[in-house]
């Protein structure tokens, strides 16, 4: 694979499009960007029919060890690998190690193994195994066995220390594997990029991994609730300092819209969609605005309040008294599952009767069918359709955000779109 | 009033009436029209078009049950492009949740669910059975208990017309005295008597009889006085179609078939005949064959959900260990979405992972039961039922001893014999 660089100016994002991806490097994905999340294979709640009526979907799905390597003996015997397993036609795969909308126990990391919870509990991955799973997966690319458990708020240096070498020599074990193995010919490999919450740490795996012959970055140890999008910010900005401009960098366990804003202006290529499904699974959907396309008279120009608030078209009304602010990521892992400003609480008895569509002018099957009193009804009912209606509807959401989120980065003007994303608003 | 137009098209095969003249509808728009389009000349199964407000049904029809206003995870065009005319709601549960006001405000069913094809609604009755604990039976109506806030709802005929008069329904069932099939004794009179008066009720509340079509219900139990004594009096009613009522419920199978049979020998030829309740494949071939057209119940969709999925020979369940290695689809020869893309070994895995897994298997059990009733018309179509019958039960069973006695006797009833 190979990044090509449309624009990169420090602290403004890069732009760009990833190239040649792909066994047959046909490919490609435009950054920043995001992966597709699925559970094994299939996007929550969705079957190819429900997937299809997204029109612009990532070209690379996302699968993690945690939802297959149980299923190793299987795909072994199946031999072809996961993608064909799965029925994926024409998109890439990518597998990383964990689930980030599924956090797991801690503790069971060593010196030379990680652990994945699948469907019947703990399986106990040793670099020999985890190598023989990608074998069997067959991905596009992955990123190579890491330890990243310094996301508590005890984790001492030492611990950090431990996670840096640990995920290091991973990388040197399976690189050396991967090279020998003509199953993975073809196959790309991201090294992970650990170090905690301490900055000298960070370096030091951003610099160490950088010397290997990694296709990119993965960040890892950062996700949402393990530290505020200030340090965050200030850590990925060193790290990335120290990484090749030409290659990658994807930012594990990051999702919600003003965290992915801040990670882009430090260098952050690719994220994962987890975020979405978080959403669906609290019978919530996404509305916060990314619409940036003023009227080219005022651009530039502040905008007095009472201006902006008629070009968003608001109603006062709509200010949801339950949601809390989630600026700074100031939440603990287990608030994961509590509601962000981004989106409405369909739960809520005041869409019992409200018959216009979740966001008005969104393109989404769900949107251009269905009305905010009937996905009321289906949650209340707890209906299955609820979860395949809000899956698709977030899903085309969260892509309409990345997409603005390239203009943006193309038109220089990610200001503008922070300032609208953080609104707080409900349309 | 709205009289049914007869029609034999082309391949009818009542030879000495194939110069009936046609019957011109009395009102101007009848919301129901049955059109026979063949019938076997050695059962008693029909084929027909049914033409109804919002489009077409070609019959024997099979009509998944969407009781909340959706199909359990499908959505509304996955259900068009399975082929699905018609589909069903219930008027219990959305008369709790989410109202007929709310309903209508969303023009109806129809609107609320955004499904533009045809809707058949129950009465509610069927819940006094399903919930017996909640309710209380008087002249009046059935007294609930609502299950979501203790409030106490009385549904009166009345009352049942009304709600599904605000759903909008194609097909709206009268509210009927519906008793356990395994009750015995007064009751059971007593309830078939009460579901004429409240027919009578019914057709008197229908505040649309141009729009929605009333269907009365055969009740009468296992007794076949009864029942005879219902189908005279609810057949001296004038409604678009009738249903039989009452079976589907535990009772032996011996019995069962022997009071369809009894009902379809005493319902007017030209008007469709619904068994409610039935969808068990072997169950709906039989039924077809004792002159039935139009059947629903819920269990190919909820067993669906539990990774139960139909096939000619059977049934397959996807959760076993047998099928983590299978690299076959669900059935070769069919051809759903789901077959035509996923492996039994991957919906397998997929059960541990994400609730697609679900999805998956209703679409291909629907398909499943609309391809079934498919091929059970076309073959009344080219007249060779008896031969289609006696190909479906080689594939069901491993053996001919393993026939069900039941349908064996009730197929002889109708000269199919299943050797």
């Amino acid at each position: 694979m190979k990044l090509e660089l449309a624009r990169v100016v420090r602290g403004t994002g890069r732009l760009g499009v990833l190239r040649g991806l792909g066994r047959t490097a046909q490919h490609s994905l435009e950054v920043p960007g995001c992966l597709l999340y699925t559970h094994l294979g299939a996007v929550p709640h969705l079957t190819q029919d429900t997937l299809h009526t997204l029109s612009s979907l990532p070209s690379v799905t996302q699968v993690t060890l945690s939802n297959i390597a149980e299923h190793q003996e299987v795909l072994e015997e199946f031999k072809d690998g996961f993608r064909k397993f799965a029925g994926l036609h024409d998109t890439l795969l990518y597998c990383s190690l964990h689930d980030s909308a599924a956090p797991c126990p801690t503790g069971y990391t060593t010196n030379k193994t990680v652990s994945v919870w699948g469907s019947g509990g703990r399986i106990e991955l040793t670099v020999a195994k985890f190598m023989a799973l990608q074998k069997a997966v067959q991905p596009d690319w992955y990123q190579s066995m890491a330890d990243g458990e310094t996301w508590q708020n005890n984790t001492s240096r030492k611990r950090v220390r431990k996670s840096v070498d640990r995920t290091l020599a991973h990388l040197d074990e399976c690189l050396l594997a991967h090279q020998n193995s003509q199953e993975l010919e073809g196959v790309e490999v991201f090294g992970v990029v650990e170090g905690g919450d301490i900055p000298e740490e960070r370096v030091r795996s951003a610099r160490e991994t950088a010397k290997r012959p990694v296709a990119g970055f993965c960040l890892d140890g950062l996700q949402t609730g393990s530290m505020d999008q200030a340090l965050r910010t200030q850590l990925i900005a060193a790290v990335t300092k120290e990484l090749p401009e030409e290659k990658p960098r994807l930012l594990q366990g990051v999702g919600r819209p003003d965290e992915v804003l801040a990670c882009v202006e430090v260098g952050v290529d690719l994220f994962e969609s987890f975020f979405p499904f978080q959403v669906t699974e609290r019978g919530c959907a996404l509305c916060f605005s990314f619409n940036i396309s003023l009227d080219p008279e005022r651009a530039g120009r502040a905008l007095p309040a009472g201006v902006v608030d008629s070009l968003l078209e608001l109603n006062e009304d709509e200010r949801d008294t339950a949601g809390e602010t989630q600026h700074n990521g100031d939440v603990s892992l287990d608030d994961q599952t509590r509601m962000t400003s981004f989106e409405m609480n369909l739960k809520d008895k005041r869409y019992h009767d409200d018959f216009r569509p979740l966001v008005e002018g969104c393109g989404c099957y769900c949107c251009k069918n269905h009305q905010r009193a009937y996905l009321h009804h289906l949650l209340v009912t707890n209906e299955l359709l609820a979860g395949v209606l809000l899956t698709i509807h977030n899903t085309a959401h969260y892509q309409g955000f990345f997409s603005a989120l390239r203009e943006a980065v193309a038109g220089d003007k990610l200001d503008i779109l922070r300032r609208r994303v953080l609104r707080e608003r409900k349309e | 009033m709205a009289a049914a137009v007869v029609a034999c098209g082309a391949g009818t095969h009542h030879t000495s009436e194939s110069q009936m003249p046609l019957k011109k509808a009395l009102s101007a728009a009848s919301p129901l029209t049955l059109r026979i389009v063949a019938e076997c000349s050695v059962t008693k199964a029909r084929a027909c078009d049914l033409i109804l407000p919002h489009s077409a049904v070609s019959t024997p029809v099979f009509m998944p049950v969407g009781t909340q206003g959706t199909l359990k995870g499908i959505t509304v065009d996955q259900l068009e492009g399975l082929g699905c005319q018609i589909c069903l709601g219930n008027t219990y549960h959305l008369g709790m949740r989410p109202g007929p006001d709310l309903i209508t405000k969303a023009n109806g069913l129809h609107g609320f669910m955004n499904w533009g094809r045809n809707l058949l609604t129950d009465s509610g009755g069927f819940q006094m059975v399903s919930l017996v604990e909640l309710s209380e039976v008087t002249e009046e109506g059935v007294k609930f208990k609502s299950p979501y806030d203790d409030k106490e709802i009385l549904l009166s005929p009345e009352k049942s017309i009304s709600i599904q008069n605000s759903l909008g329904s194609d097909i709206m069932m009268q509210l009927d005295d519906v008793v356990s099939s395994t009750v015995t004794g007064p009751r059971v009179e007593e309830a078939m008597h009460r579901s004429i008066r409240w027919l009578d009720r019914c057709i008197a509340a229908n505040k649309n009889p141009n729009k929605q079509n009333l269907f009365a219900i055969i009740q009468g139990g296992l007794n076949a006085d009864l029942r005879k004594a219902c189908l005279d009096e609810m057949t001296r009613r004038d409604v678009p179609g009738f249903a039989i009522g009452g079976l589907s419920g535990g009772e032996e199978k011996d019995d069962f078939w022997r009071m369809v049979t009894l009902s379809t020998d005493h319902l007017p030829r030209e008007k469709p005949r619904y068994l409610m309740g039935v969808g068990y494949a072997v169950d709906l071939v039989v039924c077809v064959a004792l002159g039935c057209d139009m059947f629903d119940c819920v269990f190919p969709t909820r067993t669906a959900r539990f990774g139960s999925a139909l096939v000619p020979w059977g049934s397959l369940q996807v959760k076993h260990k047998q099928y983590a290695k299978d690299f076959q689809p669900i059935d070769p020869d069919c051809q759903c979405p789901t077959c035509k893309r996923h492996t039994r070994a991957y919906l397998h895995a997929l059960f541990k992972s994400d609730t697609a897994a679900m999805h998956h298997i209703t679409i291909h059990n629907i398909a499943y039961q609309l391809t079934l009733m498919r091929s059970v018309r076309q073959s009344i179509v080219e007249d060779r039922l008896p031969e289609f019958i006696r190909t479906f039960m080689k594939r069901m069973f491993p053996s001919r001893d393993q026939y069900p006695g039941w349908a064996v006797d009730a197929l002889a009833s109708v000269n199919v014999t299943v050797e």
